[in-house]
C-alpha cells in the first residue's frame, strides 16, 4: 500500500507505469524445503526510470529480474506489463512480449558462438520476419551506434568482453524495446569496460526514453540509476534515489 | 519468421559441424543406398531372367520323355523315347505351331589340330525358329540333306573363336565324333544363358545324328513353338492328349511324358527374384530404420549441447514453434541430403554391379522416389522428438545452463 500511495504522488510528474507488481511470491519446492525467491513484493516503474535492482546473492534480485522479464512466471500475485497481466498469457504470448517490447542484456553476453556480431544483431529481426536487406541496414545501424561498425564481421571470440557486450546492447536495442533489461551486464568486464558500458546505456537513455531495468551488486554500478530497489530475503526492503539507499 | 531463414539457420548449423552432419547422414545414406541397390538388383535379375527365357525362345514347350517329377535335366527313365513320327504327328495334328524335333548328344570335335567336347544337336530347319536361334551366315538344311542324314553342320561362334584360329570355317571340314562333317552355316551369337555358353554347340540333320552318332532311331526331346501368343496353354494341352493317345497310355496312369512351358519356367524365376527382391528391400529398409534413430541421436545431443543457444533465442523473442521448426527443419536437411547421395551410390553401386555381372541396368523412377520420400519422412518423424524437446525448454533453465 504504501507503493500505491507514493506512486500516487508521482503520477502528476512522471510517465504512465511499465512494470506493477502485486503481491508477488516466487516459492521452490515445498514443505520443510520451501525456499520463498520473492516473498510479497509489489512495486511500479515508470516509462523512462533507470531502475537498478541491488541485493546480496540470494535475495531474489535476478529472480525479480527474470519475472520482469517475463523469462519466468511467479508462484502467486499479479504482474501487469504495460498494463496487461502477464499471469494469464502462455509461453508462445510471453515469447511475444519479450519479442516487441524488452530488449535483454546479460552478464555472460550470450551471443550465439561462431555467428558474427551481425549476425547475432539481426537475430531478433530474423524471429520477426523483417526482410534480409532491411535486417542487415537495422543491424549495421544498431551497430554503429555502439560503436562497433569496423566489427561487425567478427565472431564472440574475435571481440573483448567489452565489444561483445556492445554487440549485446546492440542485439537488444535493435528491435527498438521501450524496455531494456540488464542482469549485471558489467559483472565480467574490468572498471574500465564497465564504466564504459554504464556510460552507453545512460547515453541509450538520454536519446531515447527507454525504461532501462538492471540488476547488480555494485554500488558504483547502480550509481548510474535513477532509482534503487534494494533486496533482501525476497523482500524488497528499500526503494529510492541512489543517494538515499546507498549511504 | 520467414522460411527461407529458418532453411538458413539450420543449413548454417549443418554446415557449422560438417563431420558430425556427415557421420549423421551416413545412417540414412547407408540405408537409402541399400534399399535402392537392392530392390534395382533385385528388378535387374528378374529382368536378366525374363531376357533369357525370351533369348530361349517366346512361347516355347518343351516336350521330353519321362516324368515331370524329375525335373527338366538328366531324365534318363524307363519311358520311352520319342521318334521323329511323333513331332511328325504334333507338327501335323495341331495348328499354329512350329514343332523341330531334337537329339541332343555330344561328342568329340576336332577342328585342325584343336579337340573338344561339344553338345551336338540334331534337329530340322524348324529348330532356327523355334529356338529363336538364327543364322549369322551360311545357309540352312537342304531338303534332301535332312532326308538323306548328311553329315553337314551348323556351329556356333564359340568354336571358331576357340577351335578355329583365324581360319574361314564355311566349307571346312571338321571331324564330329568318328564323321567328317561340312560346315554349311554359322549360327548368331546368343552369349550366356542359365550358366550355359549356348555359343558352343553343333547343329546337324536329326537323321545324321541318329546313324552317325547316337545309332538310334528316336530323338530326345520335342521343342514346339505356338505361333500365336497365349496360345501355349491350348498348345500344351492339345500334345499331351495326342501324345497319350499316340504312347497308348492307360486312363489314370501318369504320363511318361511331360510339356514344359517356358512360360512357366520364366514365372517361377520371376517370382523367386520378386521375393528375393522384397526380402532384401526389407533387410534393407531395416538399416534405414536405424539411420533415423542415428539422426534422432545426434539431434537429441545436439539439442542439449546447444540449450543455452536454444535459452537465447527464447529470450530474445524466439516461440516454441520457431524453435520446434528450426530443429526440425535441420534433421529434415540431414536425412533428406542422406537420401539424396544415398539415390546417387544406390544407382551407382547397382550399374557397377550390373556392369560387373553382365545383367541389365534397371532404374526405377518409383524405387527412387520411395527410397527419397522416405528419407524425408524420416527426417520428420525422428527429427519431431529432439524438436519438440528443444521448443518445450523453459528459457531460464535454458539460459543458465553450461
Amino acid at each position: 500500500m504504501n507503493d500505491q500511495s507514493s506512486s500516487g504522488l508521482l503520477e502528476t510528474t512522471q510517465a504512465p507505469a511499465v512494470v506493477e507488481m502485486r503481491d508477488i511470491y516466487k516459492i521452490y519446492g515445498s514443505g520443510t524445503t520451501e525456499v520463498r525467491a520473492l516473498d510479497g513484493v509489489s512495486l511500479t516503474i515508470r516509462a523512462g526510470e533507470f531502475v537498478a535492482i541491488m541485493g546480496p546473492s540470494g535475495s531474489g534480485k535476478s529472480t525479480c529480474m527474470n519475472i520482469l522479464g517475463c523469462l519466468d512466471v511467479p508462484s502467486s500475485g499479479e504482474y501487469w506489463f504495460r498494463g496487461v497481466e502477464v499471469g494469464g498469457l502462455d509461453r508462445d504470448e510471453l515469447a511475444l512480449l519479450r519479442r516487441n517490447f524488452m530488449g535483454f542484456v546479460f552478464q555472460s553476453f550470450n551471443l550465439l558462438p561462431r555467428v558474427s556480431a551481425l549476425g547475432n544483431v539481426e537475430l531478433p529481426l530474423i524471429y520477426e520476419g523483417v526482410r534480409p536487406t532491411r535486417r542487415h541496414q537495422l543491424a549495421m545501424q544498431a551497430l554503429t551506434n555502439v560503436g562497433l561498425a569496423e566489427r561487425v564481421h567478427a565472431t564472440s571470440a574475435q571481440l573483448s568482453g567489452g565489444q561483445q557486450q556492445r554487440v549485446a546492447i546492440a542485439r537488444a536495442l535493435v528491435t527498438e524495446p521501450p524496455v531494456l533489461l540488464a542482469d549485471e551486464p558489467t559483472g565480467n568486464l574490468d572498471t574500465v569496460m564497465a564504466g564504459e558500458i554504464m556510460k552507453e546505456l545512460v547515453s541509450i537513455r538520454e536519446q531515447r526514453g527507454i525504461t532501462i531495468l538492471m540488476v547488480t551488486h555494485e554500488p558504483e554500478i547502480a550509481r548510474y540509476a535513477d532509482r534503487i530497489l534494494f533486496f533482501t530475503d525476497g523482500k524488497l526492503v528499500r526503494d529510492g534515489a541512489p543517494a538515499e539507499v546507498i549511504p | 519468421m520467414r522460411a527461407l531463414d529458418t532453411l538458413g539457420m539450420s543449413v548454417q548449423a549443418i554446415a557449422r559441424n560438417k563431420l558430425r552432419s556427415f557421420l549423421t547422414t551416413l545412417g540414412i545414406i547407408i540405408g537409402v543406398a541399400s534399399v535402392v541397390a537392392m530392390v534395382h538388383l533385385g528388378q535387374s535379375a528378374t529382368r536378366s531372367v525374363t531376357e533369357q527365357i525370351a533369348s530361349i525362345g517366346s512361347n516355347l514347350l518343351f516336350v521330353m520323355p519321362g516324368s515331370a517329377q524329375r525335373g527338366p535335366g538328366g531324365v534318363r527313365t524307363s519311358a520311352e523315347n520319342f521318334e521323329l513320327a511323333d513331332a511328325e504327328a504334333i507338327s501335323n495334328e495341331v495348328d499354329g505351331i512350329l514343332v523341330a524335333p531334337a537329339l541332343n548328344t555330344s561328342a568329340t570335335v576336332v577342328i585342325g589340330n584343336v579337340n573338344d567336347t561339344v553338345p551336338i544337336t540334331g534337329t530340322t530347319n524348324e529348330y532356327f525358329a523355334v529356338r529363336n536361334h538364327h543364322l549369322d551366315y551360311g545357309r540352312v538344311f537342304e531338303a534332301n540333306e535332312l532326308s538323306s542324314g548328311a553329315a553337314v553342320c551348323i556351329i556356333g561362334k564359340t568354336l571358331i573363336e576357340e577351335m578355329y584360329l583365324g581360319q574361314e570355317p564355311l566349307g571346312s571340314t571338321i571331324r564330329v565324333g568318328r564323321t567328317a562333317c561340312r560346315v554349311i552355316g554359322v549360327l548368331e551369337e546368343k552369349g550366356e544363358s542359365m550358366g550355359q555358353d549356348r555359343d558352343k554347340a553343333i547343329l546337324m540333320p536329326v537323321k545324321a545324328v541318329q546313324r552317325r552318332l547316337v545309332g538310334e532311331l528316336d530323338v530326345g526331346a520335342i521343342y514346339v513353338s505356338a505361333l500365336v501368343d497365349g496360345t501355349t496353354g491350348m498348345v500344351q494341352a492339345q500334345i499331351e492328349s495326342l501324345l497319350r493317345q499316340r504312347r497308348s497310355a492307360s486312363i489314370g496312369a501318369a504320363d511318361d511324358f511331360y510339356v514344359r512351358d517356358t512360360q512357366d519356367i520364366a514365372q517361377a524365376l520371376e517370382s523367386t527374384t520378386n521375393t528375393l527382391t522384397v526380402l532384401l528391400g526389407a533387410i534393407a529398409a531395416v538399416s534405414l530404420l536405424v539411420g533415423g534413430i542415428g539422426i534422432m541421436n545426434i539431434m537429441l545431443v545436439s539439442v542439449t549441447e546447444r540449450t543455452r543457444e536454444i535459452g537465447i533465442r527464447l529470450a530474445i523473442g524466439a516461440q516454441a514453434r520457431d524453435v520446434l521448426t528450426q530443429f526440425l527443419v535441420e534433421s529434415i536437411a540431414l536425412s533428406t541430403l542422406g537420401g539424396i547421395i544415398g539415390l546417387v551410390l544406390g544407382v551407382g553401386g547397382t550399374w557397377l554391379v550390373t556392369w560387373r555381372l553382365d545383367m541389365p541396368f534397371v532404374v526405377s523412377p518409383a524405387v527412387m522416389a520411395v527410397g527419397f520420400t522416405f528419407s524425408v519422412a524420416i527426417g520428420v518423424i525422428f527429427g519431431y522428438f529432439p524438436a519438440r524437446k528443444a521448443a518445450m525448454l523453459n528459457p531460464i533453465d535454458a539460459l543458465r545452463h553450461e
